[in-house]
């Protein structure tokens, strides 16, 4: 059971869960098969959008002027929908409401960022197996797994998912599908309950702490850290170093259109730290002065690529050029078994008309009142990840230690069965 | 000499407000204000160049001082000083052919021929012919004094030519301003046509089903585009919004209206699009003596980029740009800090830029350079009106021009920046 596949089919689903399910004896040759990530929806191939929007419940707007290296990608959903969304709360049948809420939040972008996104989900997850009940003449594995495959679908077309929420539906999925048929229905819930609690705790929560622990013994006093965006872990190393009394300074480097540097910003700035803000365009006039580099990560691929926020590979690149060093931080189960060269294979498209409009300047908003021909042949791009070659990354900070980038392939082989056993 | 001081004095303040913005209008009036102050300025019979070379120093000092960051503006005042000295030049070796004098040998190099208060028609030639020639090495490193000025000497004290030589010297007087006037004037349009001459090669570089980048917005970018288009190539541009002037948005809007099919990106996106691109075209603010170029902030980043993918970074730069400068501590010493103002908005951050309590210094620094310095081992190739040099060609031509240049000429004292005059000499405090 992989990552669940956007065709958005929940029977094929339910019946390869059946066959691992006796999985002992199946061919070896097959699980190797299984192991690989399935293909992604392809959002070029006419045939499965239409398919793809018969079944969904968000009407897909007409994305015009789409950037054609991107087709293949899903075009962005605004929040434009929001209040529609909202009246048919009270409607639903299939969906549970915490998962309904946790979409919408996702949709509206409350909720972003790697940890907080995969523990929101997994907690309205919780709520919804609290909830459910096995209809009479079905099994409690089938059918749960199917009602979570419809809940993923639902938060797909939210917002596709990111890694860490794939891999925590996966352990999901084998945790269901491990549950011994012998246990009685309220007894497979709270087991399920539990696990997902010890989930949140090991992998995130206490992996957060071991990194601190890590990173913080990198940073000495007359340091200056250089930060790009809004990374929790990073900014709970800088708050963690603080506390134990390194004196160092940080650099928050921002970029459009999210901006999400500020928030960080305010933060450090509350907590007494002494912080420089600048964009990321100004980053070779500030590396000079810097003497780490400090990133967070959505994903590390098995080829030592860091996948995060957009921008991190030229913040990287720059401090690869002043030979200063890159530290990333991520949790292990972060981690991924795919490859990936470039940040045009597999990203996620955001708000075009976000580049476009520049909040609060009154004076640059020079794309306002675009005639039709203008707008037919200009195209907005709004990326929000990029892939980090590993050659500018020196070291990773996971809650297995600080490894190179190199052995995230060994990690992913290694411990990736023993999170699904617990 | 009033207007021309009130024309200066105008000058002056717009270039401290910096309200003049672009290299290309900068050096036209810069060069458009020499002119007037040299058809001023009242020169006597003899030392007309002296007279004229004087004037336009002093006000080419205030000038420089008024912005050392644009340095547009230095470099058309040595090269109108450069002009006065060679029309100066030209004349006096025009003024002796007409004299009729016999060779004599003079293989020489030796040019303190100043030292005789009375010297010989041969001399004369003979002073003029070496001056003709490059500066020797002797001369250079011996600081001989201006051996332009060895004609003027000989004239003042060389009656001996009688009534010819005196009418020889007003219609040499009244000439010499007015060949300079037109050399400049030359300038002036070479300014001005600078543009054109750049785009006429961009069909040489384009061609077809090309992607570009490029970032932020630039005259010479622009038409350089417009022309390969013209040519009826077919090519998409990516233009990088260059935050937080959003100068991308102008050219984007540009090229939409003159049908290009544009794709507009964040700056923080350059370097995962860079691997599709084939070309990243850019424009500069200045082309520094190694090859270096101070470009708008954000360049670096993407000449590093470019270099990673082996992706070609060209510099299209008009030959008003180029200064026989040689950068130290770019970042620092030729950067601007714009206001924070453009990244946060003040209301917002009020509190943060309070005086932190133990420290009594504030806790948050904005950084707005405008800037970038981008080395020359980045750069693949520079366009110039002249035609496309490599980063090290261009150092020859400093060699070339800085060997014709006098040494008084090179430098002026408000380009010899001390570090504590610039307030974004102070990146971070501690």
């Amino acid at each position: 059971m992989k990552q669940p596949p956007q065709k958005k089919d929940g029977p094929p689903v339910a019946s390869s869960v059946a066959a691992s399910e006796r999985g002992v004896d199946r061919p070896v040759e097959k699980e190797r098969k299984k192991d690989l990530p399935p293909p992604r929806m392809q959002f070029d191939d006419e045939s499965r959008v239409d398919k793809a929007k018969r079944r969904s419940l968000l009407n897909q707007p007409e994305a015009r002027n789409r950037v054609e290296l991107f087709r293949h990608l899903p075009p962005h959903k605004n929040g434009s929908q929001l209040p529609y969304l909202e009246s048919k709360f009270f409607e639903l049948h299939e969906m549970h409401p915490s998962v309904y809420k946790v979409g919408l939040q996702y949709l509206t972008g409350d909720t972003s960022g790697g940890n907080a996104r995969c523990i929101a989900m997994l907690q309205a997850f919780q709520e919804a197996i609290r909830d459910y009940s096995t209809p009479p003449e079905k099994t409690l594995n089938r059918d749960l797994t199917s009602k979570i495959g419809g809940f993923v679908s639902f938060l797909i077309e939210c917002r596709p998912l990111s890694m860490s929420m794939g891999n925590a539906i996966r352990f999901l999925k084998s945790r269901i599908a491990r549950l011994p048929l012998t246990l009685s229905e309220s007894e497979a819930k709270a087991a399920l309950c539990s696990d997902i609690d010890r989930f949140i705790n090991e992998k995130i929560v206490l992996a957060d702490k071991v990194i601190l622990r890590h990173a913080a013994t990198k940073i000495r006093d007359g340091d200056v850290l250089l930060t790009y965006g809004s990374s929790c872990v990073v900014e709970m190393i800088l708050l963690y170093a603080h506390e134990i009394g390194k004196q160092f300074r940080v650099v928050v480097v921002d970029s459009r259109p999210m901006l999400e540097g500020q928030k960080q910003l305010r933060r450090l700035v509350a907590k007494g730290l002494s912080c420089t803000y600048t964009q990321l365009n100004a980053i070779s006039y500030v590396m000079h002065e810097v003497t780490r580099v400090f990133l967070g990560a959505s994903s590390i691929f098995s080829n030592g690529t860091v996948y995060s926020r957009v921008g991190t590979a030229s913040v990287a690149m720059v401090a690869h050029a002043f030979h200063v060093p890159v530290l990333v931080c991520c949790e292990a189960y972060k981690f991924h078994e795919r490859v990936q060269l470039d940040s045009i294979c597999f990203n996620e498209l955001g708000d075009p008309d976000a580049v476009s409009k520049v909040p609060g300047r009154e004076d640059v908003n020079y794309l306002d009142n675009l005639t039709d021909k203008q707008k037919e042949n200009l195209q907005l791009l709004n990326l929000k990840y990029d892939a980090t070659p590993s050659d500018y990354i020196s070291v990773i900070v996971t809650d297995y230690g600080m490894i190179p980038p190199t052995s995230v392939p060994v990690i992913v082989r290694e411990y990736r069965k023993e999170y699904l056993l617990i | 000499m009033p207007d021309t001081q009130a024309l200066v004095n105008d000058f002056l303040n717009k270039l401290k407000k910096r309200k003049i913005e672009g290299s290309q209008a900068t050096a036209k009036q810069t060069a458009e204000l020499l002119r007037s102050v040299i058809s001023q300025t009242r020169v006597p019979y003899t030392n007309q160049a002296a007279a004229l070379i004087q004037s336009v120093k002093a006000v080419g000092e205030g000038l420089i001082a008024a912005n050392p960051v644009e340095l547009a503006v230095g470099n058309v005042v040595r090269r109108v000083l450069h002009i006065i000295r060679e029309e100066d030049l030209s004349l006096t070796t025009a003024a002796m052919a007409g004299l009729n004098l016999s060779a004599v040998s003079d293989d020489e190099d030796d040019v303190d021929g100043d030292n005789q208060p009375v010297l010989s028609a041969a001399a004369i030639a003979a002073a003029s012919r070496s001056t003709l020639r490059p500066p020797s090495l002797q001369t250079l490193l011996e600081d001989v004094p201006d051996s332009a000025a060895v004609p003027h000497t000989s004239s003042s004290g060389g009656d001996s030519e009688g009534k010819s030589k005196s009418a020889d010297k007003s219609s040499r007087s009244r000439k010499l301003k007015h060949d300079v006037i037109e050399a400049v004037n030359e300038l002036i349009q070479d300014i001005n046509t600078c543009h054109e001459q750049i785009a006429e090669q961009a069909v040489e570089h384009i061609h077809q089903n090309e992607v570009i980048l490029t970032l932020g917005s630039s005259r010479t970018v622009l038409e350089f585009l417009c022309a390969a288009k013209e040519k009826k190539r077919s090519f998409r541009v990516f233009v990088a919004e260059g935050a937080p002037r959003y100068q991308g948005h102008l050219l984007a809007k540009e090229l939409v209206t003159r049908g290009l099919q544009t794709t507009l990106i964040t700056d923080s996106a350059i370097f995962a699009m860079i691997s599709r691109v084939n070309m990243v075209i850019v424009g500069a603010h200045a082309v520094m003596a190694n090859g270096g170029v101070i470009a708008p902030v954000g360049l670096n980043m993407v000449a590093l980029a470019a270099q990673k993918h082996a992706v070609p970074f060209v510099v299209l730069a008009g030959s008003h740009k180029l200064c026989p400068l040689y950068p130290h501590h770019p970042e620092v010493l030729l950067n601007e800090l714009r206001s924070p103002s453009e990244l946060l908005d003040f209301g917002e951050f009020s509190d943060c830029l309070d005086f932190g309590s133990g420290i009594g210094a504030p806790l948050l620094h904005v950084v707005n350079p405008t800037f970038d310095y981008v080395p020359p081992k980045l750069v693949s190739l520079f366009i110039t009106d002249t035609g496309g040099h490599n980063p090290s060609y261009i150092a020859e031509i400093y060699q070339l021009f800085v060997m014709s240049l006098r040494g008084e000429d090179m430098k002026f004292k408000s380009e010899i920046m001390k570090t504590n005059c610039i307030a974004g000499g102070n990146l971070v405090k501690s």
